[in-house]
């Protein structure tokens, strides 16, 4: 028996560096047997890198790490799994169309003398490993018809098959749903009572007061300090990340509306499979507010953004910006039309990964002065604004050279936010803006929003997160199958009305 | 220490580096066959290096060879670089030869002539290229399935073309040759007068390049190089060129019509690919012949690109070690009777290597590794 002061997990002085960049700089870790310790920072701090060292898949500059007081050298996946360490990916690695049994033992498979698969003795193995840590999952549903919670399970599982006694998870809740993330902190108690350690990699801070035990919190990088999750609240907790005080209720001015600057009339669009999405939806931004549009995902807000952008074919209705007519002008049209769209996805729409920053800051504007005379491009102007904006909006790494593909997510959001703001919009669409961001960058984002209002311009924001809308809109609209159902004053809203006007609720009786 | 770990740093990052590697890995097993198949590998590759550099005439043949194959590696690199896979070079450098022809039908002074000869080779080629661009943005039809059919196309358009009468010599399977106005091969007429002949007599250097049909075309190769990465990175036309390349969502979300940039790209692909063919009857053959089979010069212009990285200034030493290969290496036939085919298997490995890059880098990875291991254990 190991006594309990030796820790589970010790990973002492390690640093990692990427050329001339380092992502770690000197961490330690101490995680206990029976422990859920959280691991704290920002988007980019170097939380993924550290725990993808101890998981075998980078090899640290310098630095050890011990396992149960054990010197370990892991330079393989492989070698981590032999040590009892397991890790569960954000984004999920499972063979879609095996069963919940097939994926568990993959790579682990039992076999007879001949090579059969023995299928039934592995299902009982994982039905019996299953109750031993209430993990409930069906072991013959295939993976592609259960849920983001149960696939999770099934990762979880597959760790424990392969003995792990050190579980990873990366940002596990980004993914699930608020019914399935209490689940989680229930899996993760009867993991630590039956002796499991935890690392739990997260930047929500809600999470880790619930969950952890313990939370070291990185930045850039470097270890600022080892907690005890109990002994310390969410505001002190976000401060220590960011290294600043973080607002979590968003300050503005009163609005101050004026005319209005986009206006939608009856506006139909059909969705990728030729159904319709929006449905004669009617809806008016003016100058010097935000309206944020709340709903549940799929109720046609991704089309309605992208038909105002011009990605989208309008089937009837108009729009307007400031009384010019833009239904089915194209996307340079509209944004000649001082429209700025930051939208949904960054890394499909908003970037070009494989361009330097100082490129996708002229994503729009290449053509035009300064940027560009007679069809060549200005190099020094370029630099001069990717520098300034790099600067004002503080990207980091500031190297303009560097491609998108290789900052954090965050960081790809100001590269965005900071081109679309620059261009001085009348209206500027966000969709979904803090999407996968920490608290440092959240803020970021929403002062941008608020700001661009206090300059009287019209700001159309939506999201999923019903507290984002609330908080930074000044207008809120309800979207549901495809059209408004409702618009209501964000300052006195009741979230509980809203979340039923959400599922469709207030416009049945409306209707009738 | 600083120094080891950056040539540590060079093989296993650097593209040229590994360029190099699988180039040398393809010289390593074009001699093991040769040595398996009871030739000295090393006498091979003196005959061939000697077939090479050893005489002027040979290096301009060299040069010869390489600048079809510079040209329509740029058009495989260009194409690719925004984000089109151009198979179809083969059947533009085709067009853009059978284009070069108008140098029969229309007589001007040299110095007007040849730029309008170059100008119609590279414009129907450019066109030819262009239909292939039209069909994949407005039908959606892949570029790699419409180029090959284009080639087949394009062959027996030519084949046509040279069978009618008006066109073709009478009673033969070539067309009839192109005005001297419009050749670029140097001094083509003054090398064959009496006059020509006795001063070469004393001039050696001049009498062996002037011997083979050296020409301007390797000058406007290069020229070309430097115009596509001139295009690709300093240009409007470049940086919307590469954003479709790249990512079409966000191209399309910026603001750039994706559809004409890419029936831009493909036309320039296929003017370049052409061009290379109508130099090449300006410069070597002055006419066309009916054709049995396609040359190939648009297909080893993908192979081209590929040991060329797709950068323009890597295309051109591509090019110049495919054409040396493809011309030093049919010499090994007459000197030591091995099959010059081994030259076909060597260029085969090359691509085989570098289309697979992780095998080198694995590889090489791997052999660092145990190196520094026994370094860390001998300290």
């Amino acid at each position: 028996m190991k006594t309990k002061n030796v820790p589970a997990l010790e990973m002492k002085n390690i640093t990692k560096k990427f050329g001339d960049f380092i992502a770690n700089d000197k961490l330690n870790l101490i995680v206990q047997k029976g422990e859920v310790h959280a691991l704290l920072g920002e988007n980019g701090a170097g939380k993924t890198t550290l725990m993808n060292i101890l998981y075998g898949l980078y090899t640290p500059t310098s630095g050890d790490i011990f396992i149960n007081g054990v010197k370990t050298i892991i330079s393989s996946p492989k070698i981590a799994i032999d040590n009892r360490i397991g890790m569960v990916h954000q984004h999920f690695m499972l063979v879609k169309p095996f069963t919940v049994t097939e994926n568990i033992i993959l790579g682990k498979e039992k076999k007879n003398k001949f090579g059969k698969l023995l299928v039934k003795e592995s299902k009982k193995d994982i039905i019996a490993l299953s109750e031993k840590y209430s993990l409930f999952v069906n072991p013959d549903e295939k993976i592609a018809n259960i849920t983001v919670g149960m696939q999770q399970r099934v990762e979880i599982l597959k760790a424990l098959y392969r003995g792990a006694d050190i579980l990873i998870l990366d940002e596990p809740t980004a993914v699930l749903t608020p019914q399935e993330i209490k689940e989680l902190g229930i899996i993760l108690k009867n993991l630590t009572n039956e002796g499991k350690s935890i690392i739990f990699i997260s930047h929500k801070l809600k999470e880790i007061t619930q969950f952890a035990d313990k939370c070291t919190i990185i930045r850039r990088g470097k270890l600022i300090d080892t907690i005890n999750v109990n002994t310390i609240t969410e505001q002190e907790l976000a401060s220590k990340m960011v290294g600043r005080n973080v607002n979590f209720i968003v300050e503005k001015k009163e609005a101050n509306p004026k005319e209005p600057i986009l206006k939608i009339k009856d506006l139909v669009v059909k969705d990728n499979l030729g159904l319709i999405a929006v449905n004669k939806l009617s809806l008016e931004v003016k100058a010097g507010e935000i309206l944020g549009i709340a709903g549940i995902d799929g109720n046609g807000q991704s089309e309605l953004v992208e038909a105002i952008a011009g990605l989208r074919n309008i089937e009837s209705g108009k729009v307007f910006v400031n009384n010019i007519d833009l239904t089915n002008k194209t996307p340079s049209d509209i944004f000649k039309n001082k429209v700025s769209h930051i939208p949904e996805d960054r890394q499909k729409f908003g970037l070009v990964l494989d361009f330097s920053v100082k490129e996708d800051f002229i994503l729009q504007t290449h053509s035009n002065s300064p940027f560009a005379k007679k069809g060549f491009l200005n190099g020094n102007e370029i630099n001069k604004f990717a520098n300034e904006l790099v600067e004002k909006f503080d990207v980091r790494p500031t190297d303009i050279e560097k491609n998108a593909r290789d900052l954090s997510g965050g960081n790809q959001q100001k590269v965005i936010i900071a081109r679309e703001v620059t261009h001085d919009p009348q209206l500027l669409i966000a969709v979904q803006p803090t999407r996968g961001l920490d608290v440092g960058a959240i803020e970021f984002v929403h002062k941008s929003l608020i700001k661009q209002r206090d300059k009287g311009k019209a700001v159309l924001l939506l999201s999923l997160e019903l507290d984002e809308v609330i908080n930074i809109s000044d207008r809120l609209a309800v979207i549901f199958e495809g059209e408004i159902v409702g618009i209501v004053d964000a300052k006195n809203s009741d979230v509980n009305k809203i979340g039923f006007m959400m599922s469709g609720g207030e416009s049945k009786n409306e209707k009738k | 220490m600083k120094k080891n770990s950056k040539i540590i740093k060079f093989f296993t990052e650097s593209n040229k580096a590994f360029t190099l590697i699988s180039i040398l890995l393809g010289f390593f097993i074009g001699g093991l066959i040769l040595w398996l198949s009871g030739f000295n590998p090393f006498r091979a590759y003196q005959i061939i290096i000697n077939g090479i550099f050893s005489k002027p005439t040979y290096i301009s043949y060299t040069i010869i060879r390489a600048t079809p194959l510079i040209l329509t590696g740029l058009s495989v690199a260009f194409a690719f670089r925004t984000g089109l896979f151009n198979i179809g070079a083969e059947g533009q450098f085709i067009i853009g030869s059978a284009a070069a022809l108008a140098g029969y039908y229309i007589n001007l002074p040299a110095i007007l002539l040849i730029p309008v000869v170059i100008f119609i080779a590279i414009f129907f080629s450019g066109l030819w290229g262009a239909i292939a661009g039209l069909l994949k943005s407005k039908y959606g039809i892949h570029e790699v399935i419409s180029t090959i059919m284009l080639n087949w196309i394009a062959l027996y358009l030519q084949n046509y073309f040279t069978s009618i009468k008006g066109f073709a010599k009478p009673n033969s399977e070539a067309t009839k040759y192109i005005y001297d106005n419009a050749k670029i091969t140097f001094l083509d007429n003054w090398k064959h007068t009496d006059q020509g002949i006795e001063w070469l007599k004393n001039h050696q250097l001049l009498k062996d390049i002037l011997r083979t049909p050296a020409n301007f075309g390797i000058f406007i190769a290069i020229l070309c190089a430097i115009l596509v990465w001139v295009i690709l990175n300093k240009t409007t036309l470049g940086y919307k060129l590469r954003a479709v390349g790249f990512n079409k969502e966000a191209a399309r979300y910026g603001g750039i019509n994706i559809e004409k940039y890419t029936i831009i790209s493909m036309f320039i692909s296929g003017s370049l690919a052409g061009l290379a063919g109508g130099l090449h009857v300006m410069g070597v053959s002055h006419n066309i012949t009916i054709l049995s089979a396609m040359e190939g010069y648009g297909f080893d212009g993908i192979a081209v690109a590929l040991i060329g990285n797709n950068a323009a200034f890597g295309t051109i030493w591509a090019g110049f070690l495919f054409g040396a290969l493809k011309y030093g290496g049919t010499k090994i036939q007459p000197f030591m009777g091995a099959p010059s085919e081994i030259i076909s298997i060597m260029i085969g490995t090359i691509v085989f290597f570098i289309s697979m890059p992780n095998i080198i880098k694995i590889s090489l990875n791997k052999i660092l590794k145990k190196n520094k291991k026994r370094g860390d254990n001998a300290q």
